[in-house]
Formats: C-alpha cells, structure tokens, sequence
C-alpha cells in the first residue's frame, strides 16, 4: 500500500484479498470438476427421484438409444478379458496393442466382427454419429448376450462378485427395445439392476 | 487495484493512475481477476453440469417369470397398461372376468395416477387392518403392463411412483390382447 501521503484521496481499492478469494474457488472446482466424456451414443436418460448412487466399479453399462444397443464396463483388466474370449468365442484374435487400445474405450457399440477396425479409429472417428451400429441382439446373434455373460465370468474369476448392470435408457426409447434387452437379462437370471436417471422432486 | 512491488528500480513505466517519479513500479491485477473469475464460472457451470448422471433408480429383485400369483385375491390388484402419448390406463381385478374397478384412462404424475394408487393402497390397507391381515404380506400388488407403444420415460416415471407411494408388490407383466383393446378403445396404442 502507498504510503505516500497525497492532499487528494485514493481512488485505488486493494485487491489482493480478493484476488486470493478467486484463485481459491477456482482451484476448489478445478478439484471436484470430474471431466466429461464425451459418447458416442447421445442418451437422454429420463428423471426419477431415486437417489441412489451407481457403483463406481464392477460395473457394466448398457446405453439404448435409437433403437440401438451399446455396451462397455469398468476396469481395463475387466475390458481385456472380455474382449480375448469374445474374441475366441467368435474366431477373432486381437493383439496386445489392440487390445491395449480398446481397455481405453469406454463403451461401444459394434459386431464383434468389425471391432478390430473400430479400435484402428481415431477416437474422434468412433464418436461420430453413425459410425457405430450398436451390438446385434437378435436371437440368430445375440452377442449382446454373450458380451453380458462373459464380463460376468470375468468379474467373477477376478474379483469373486458378481458384475452389476446399469440401463441408460433414451427417455424417448420405445419400449420394446429395452423389453428385449431386459428379456436378455432376465434369461441370465440377472434380476435386479440399476436404471440410470436424472434427479427430480416429487412435483411433477 | 492491487499492487505488487517488484522491488526492481526504475525501469517500469508505473502502471497505476499515478505516475510519480519515484520508483514504486506497481502491476495492476485487474486483468488476472477477471480471468479468474470467468474460470470460476466455467468449472462452476461444468461441475453442476456433469452431476444429474449418477443419480439411479434401483429395480428390485423382478422375478418376471411369476405372473399374479392366482392367490392374489382381485381387490389386491391394481393393474396399469402403458399407452402411448404418456397416457396409462388402469383397472383393478383381473382381466378373466369384469374388473372390479375402471377401466380409466389417467396421465402419470401427482396430478395423474399418483392420486389412484395412493387411495387404492388406503383402500386395501384399511381392508387388512379391519381383517387383522398381514399389512407387509397382503399389501396392495400393482402390474405394470408396458405395450409396445409406451416409451421408457414411461416405465421410470411408473417406476418411479412406485417409489414414491412405497408400494412394495410390483411386477412387470407382458400385455395381453384384452388389455391392447383396452388401449385401442381409449384411443391411446398409436
């Protein structure tokens, strides 16, 4: 602060304090911000009241939307393992790089068959709107099934728990889409999920 | 605004209102706090923003290969088949026979189905006291029957108001052909 001793007043206000204040709050919610990721399906899941938290791991995610189903789980162990026996499920191998890429890819939404050219994408690619097909459930080839069943075998060999499941459905979705893909759970004798939604009160 | 003496002698040109011929070279910090604050902003609106995603709606154990168990006696029951254009219809008893009660048409919400299924549990829950009934075991049971025309919005909003009215007994049930013409003849299975 001047010291100097002027007939006029200051009009200068000190604003160290609050310069301090400010990079306080921002390093604040630099810390708790959690980034987005961005999807490669947009879903719009619709609100409930619930307020139960979704588990943070052992956790596989299915996203219907458009009438489309994608999948992806927790943990890149999980993610590789799943992918090395699909793989040998349906006679396709992955090398190590590729399978070192694809643990990093949160959900997709692709045939088996053509997932070596997805992982080859950029991740700018594979976002794109109708780059990716969804994973075929139909009852001559149902991999959505065996994907389910198989990241179940693995959560088991590995951390002896069974996986949870967690439904991110498009609130516009129509009903037989996700009756499907419930009818699918329900044939595992996977009967209790988790369905994930947005936050309202009771009002409405 | 604030000031920051450098301490280096002369040289810098001062950058307050004031420019006195002594050394006193300040840095006005206006700038920085302004940035600061805009970056405030930006992960306030980002955080806020990222965190409706992880809110959930836990299904319970849904046995669904058990229909109504026919010991259900039909004043237990309340029946609701999903329609289109977020419209439900309800009925209460079993479609085998005249149902007891409805069938209505009804929106979902407080305004709506909220209100029905609030009297109806009263309903069966004075029954049971007046019996000396088991409130838990003979509770109200509720079906769920989505048709095809329904949207998922649809099932979590039900679901939901199973939530909220507490209603322990619920199944989801595939629709039958009486209850499609139930739709069809209230003009909601477009």
């Amino acid at each position: 602060m001047a010291k100097i001793k002027m007939a006029k007043k200051s009009t200068k206000v000190d604003m160290t304090a609050m310069c301090d204040m400010a990079f306080l709050l921002l390093s604040f919610f630099i810390m708790t911000a959690t980034a987005k990721v961005p999807e490669a399906l947009p879903v719009d899941t619709p609100a409930s009241t619930n307020q139960t938290k979704l588990p943070e791991e052992n956790l596989g995610t299915l996203s219907i939307a458009q009438g489309k189903v994608f999948y992806g789980v927790t943990g890149r162990e999980e993610r590789i393992k799943a992918l090395e026996k699909m793989g040998d499920k349906y006679g396709v191998t992955f090398t190590s790089d590729e399978q070192k890429k694809f643990s990093l890819i949160d959900g997709f939404g692709v045939d088996i068959r053509q997932m070596k050219q997805l992982i080859a994408m950029k991740n700018e690619d594979r976002m794109r709107e109708g780059t990716q097909p969804g994973i075929p459930l139909d009852s001559t080839n149902n991999q959505l099934a065996d994907w389910i069943k198989i990241s179940r075998e693995v959560t088991k060999d590995m951390h002896n728990k069974d996986l949870d499941i967690a439904i991110k459905g498009d609130s516009k979705e129509e009903y037989p889409t996700v009756k499907k893909v419930l009818d699918i759970l329900q044939k595992q004798n996977k009967n209790n999920f988790f369905l994930v939604t947005g936050l309202r009160s009771e009002d409405f | 605004m604030a000031e920051l003496n450098t301490g280096d002698g002369g040289g810098k040109k001062g950058g307050g209102k004031v420019r006195s011929k002594k050394s006193n070279p300040g840095v006005d910090l206006t700038a920085m706090v302004d940035l600061a604050f805009l970056l405030i902003t930006f992960f306030i609106l980002t955080t806020t923003l990222s965190k409706p995603q992880s809110m959930n709606l836990a299904l319970p154990d849904e046995n669904k290969d058990t229909e109504t168990p026919p010991e259900t006696p039909a004043w237990r029951t309340l029946t609701l088949v999903l329609g289109s254009d977020d419209k439900l219809v309800w009925y209460s008893g079993r479609t085998d026979g005249p149902p007891l009660d409805g069938p209505a048409v009804s929106t979902y919400g407080k305004a709506g189905i909220r209100d029905l299924i609030l009297s109806k549990k009263k309903g069966v829950d004075d029954r049971n006291k007046a019996e000396g009934a088991d409130l838990e075991k003979s509770g109200i049971t509720i079906i769920l029957k989505p048709s095809e025309k329904s949207n998922y919005k649809n099932f979590v909003d039900i679901l939901d108001e199973m939530a909220i009215t507490k209603v322990k007994k619920y199944a989801t049930v595939d629709i039958t052909p009486e209850d499609i013409k139930m739709l069809e003849s209230n003009n909601i299975y477009n």
